[in-house]
């Protein structure tokens, strides 16, 4: 077992994080079978906007006022009768989607600008950094939003606007850790040797280079899908994330804002999608906190960014 | 000193530039009829007027020429018409600003002050008790979601209890500070009640802040807890600290007089860069307690499409944040001889 797999059953945390993220994905990789045993009134009914699409909530008429858990609903309806135990559950998978759709898109944009940036130095260099600058200066979350505004209304459907915003202001974080990994190791006297002997560029980056700088980034980014369900939730619950009546915990959670006043009467609205966020994220963090110390002694504590 | 904060300054202009290019990138995948919206300072009359703005702005003109006049009109402080607020952009901008502002600050203290203590407490018992709960305090504390942590003190503490409630003032309030009587100093309510001399008002203004500004902290806690906490550590582990406790010092004096102030230092960066990511966390927090700041418009923008107020705020706050950034660099080179010669 390598050392960064047992880093995660060193202490209770890590594997409480592990249990949560297990439990996790077997809800998603069943979500249709568990909804047809809990709920198969629900699991009939029609879907009215874009039928036939799982990931759409499906309504039990059309009441403004949210509904209590019942033997029919065990979760409850949010506003507009839409069934929460659905949307929790298929959730769980938008909830993987999300995370693991981003972390790949800005890993790769971000690995390809921070390894060609370092490798070629000079003006290549200066030039991707400066932008990479510029990326960096928005405020992540209202980058996204102003992103998710313009692109928005382009490509309505389903959580692409919130992935496209997202992955726009994500990937420059990576360019920064690549570069900086790449720089070191390209100075070594393995890459020098082998340019000694007349290898290409391509061959040293693919074969050298970049195995060498990627391991321990790979572990450390997988780690970032919380942090982007998290994000990417909070764009949902702005409404500008996923598609409204999208299984997706965020989206379920804006429809509690009408209905703050009265809250105490419909916890049920924000309970439920809103423990399983925290959990999901809090699992996916227990995980990465046991990686980190395993990985750098040093960073314990510390969070990138 | 002097060099490197020159030097800083010649970064700057080509940062500002980076991002009004990348603003107005995102300005031409728009149409040119919503484009219209960024050059005129009133709504349009009628239909015919668009198309007349299109053509005298020359909107229907290559990129870089569209480029150049925009420039010219933003470094004017011409930001364009916002539908959502209904006046020029950096007009509401400036409206909206104070109460941001206010929110932010009433945050920032309670972060700074619990922040520090739990993270020295934690670093001088480290792997105890109180370190460890610190731990899983902080960890929760970046998993859990703003808006969900919002919603929640509101089912409890307004909902359920009614003690602090959504939004910055009651109605009996908000009366009196929109009155010709009331001067409004500042645009912060909590400030102008002070210079007004109305302690109900303050009080009234605190009552709302209570539960936004608690949201707000409770996520940088865990940061500023876990910077000052490693820093703390490394600290107390060096030779002059044992030098101190050697030559018989108090243990509370060796804490607090000689590791302290220098474990602070990186606190005082990441704090600078707290107070910045505050204006991230607003948008949210505003949203959820119906609190009329720039968060809260912009958030109500982006809804409704208003992408001239997104965009306008977006450049507003990134020239901000660059500028931030600044300050801060230039304070840790300050505090920190070392940084200087990097």
């Amino acid at each position: 077992m390598p050392a960064w797999l047992r880093a995660l059953f060193k202490n209770p945390a890590s594997i409480a994080g592990v249990v949560l993220l297990i439990g996790f994905a077997l809800v998603a990789i069943f979500a249709q079978q568990i909804v047809d045993i809990v709920e198969p009134a629900v699991a009939q009914m029609e879907v009215v906007q874009s039928p036939g699409n799982p990931y759409q909530i499906p309504r039990d008429g059309f009441t403004s006022q949210p509904q209590p858990p019942s033997a029919t609903h065990p979760f409850g309806t949010t506003e507009g009768q839409y069934d929460l135990f659905y949307g929790v559950v298929w959730g769980t998978r938008t909830a993987f989607e999300v995370g693991i759709i981003i972390t790949t898109l800005t890993f790769i944009i971000g690995m390809l600008t921070g390894l060609f940036s370092a490798y070629y130095g000079g003006i290549t260099d200066l030039v991707l950094q400066r932008i990479v600058e510029v990326f960096l200066a928005f405020p992540f979350l209202l980058a996204a939003i102003t992103a998710a505004a313009v692109f928005g209304p382009k490509v309505h459907n389903g959580i692409t606007t919130g992935i496209i915003a997202l992955t726009l202001f994500g990937w420059p974080g990576y360019a920064r850790i690549i570069r900086g990994d790449v720089l070191t190791i390209k100075e070594r006297d393995f890459v020098l040797a082998a340019r000694a002997v007349g290898v290409g560029d391509f061959r040293i980056v693919m074969r050298h280079i970049l195995p060498n700088s990627m391991y321990s980034l790979l572990v450390v980014a997988s780690l970032d899908i919380g942090t982007y369900v998290l994000t990417f939730a909070a764009l949902s619950f702005l409404g500008v994330g996923a598609a409204f009546g999208y299984a997706d915990w965020g989206q379920i959670l804006s429809f509690a804002h009408d209905w703050i006043p009265s809250l105490a009467t419909y916890w049920y609205i924000v309970v439920y999608p809103g423990v399983a966020l925290v959990l999901y994220v809090l699992a996916w963090n227990l995980i990465g906190d046991a990686f980190r110390d395993a990985l750098d002694p040093k960073m314990r504590g510390m969070r990138g960014g | 000193m002097v060099n490197y904060i020159v030097r800083r300054l010649l970064i700057l202009p080509i940062i500002l530039i980076g991002l009004s290019l990348l603003i107005f990138a995102m300005i031409s995948l728009l149409d040119p009829y919503t484009r219209a919206a960024l050059y005129v300072t009133s709504p349009p009359k009628t239909a015919n007027a668009l198309n007349q703005i299109v053509v005298e702005y020359g909107l229907n003109k290559p990129i870089p020429v569209q480029y150049w006049n925009w420039l010219t009109q933003v470094v004017q402080g011409n930001l364009g018409w916002s539908k959502t607020a209904e006046r020029p952009v950096l007009q509401a901008i400036l409206a909206y600003f104070p109460a941001t502002l206010e929110l932010a600050l009433w945050s920032f203290i309670p972060i700074i002050v619990v922040g520090v203590w739990l993270g020295v407490q934690a670093a001088i018992h480290q792997d105890q008790l109180i370190d460890q709960v610190a731990r899983v305090f902080s960890i929760i504390g970046y998993s859990f979601p703003v808006f969900v942590f919002g919603l929640l003190v509101l089912m409890i503490f307004y909902a359920k209890l009614d003690w602090f409630p959504p939004g910055r003032l009651s109605d009996w309030a908000d009366l009196i500070v929109s009155s010709s009587s009331f001067h409004a100093y500042t645009g912060m309510n909590t400030l102008d009640a002070l210079l007004n001399g109305r302690p109900d008002i303050l009080l009234d203004a605190l009552r709302h802040l209570v539960l936004p500004a608690l949201t707000l902290s409770y996520i940088d806690w865990a940061l500023i807890l876990r910077v000052t906490r490693s820093s703390m550590l490394d600290v107390i582990r060096q030779d002059y600290v044992t030098v101190a406790r050697a030559k018989g010092l108090k243990e509370s004096d060796v804490i607090n007089k000689h590791a302290r102030p220098n474990a602070l230092i990186p606190v005082a960066t990441v704090g600078g860069l707290v107070l910045v990511g505050l204006m991230n966390g607003v948008v949210i927090t505003e949203t959820v307690f119906d609190y009329h700041g720039i968060g809260f418009w912009i958030a109500r923008s982006a809804l409704q499409l208003d992408v001239v107020s997104v965009l306008g705020v977006t450049l507003f706050e990134g020239a901000l944040l660059v500028l931030a950034n600044l300050v801060v660099d230039v304070l840790y080179a300050y505090l920190d001889p070392r940084i200087r010669l990097g």
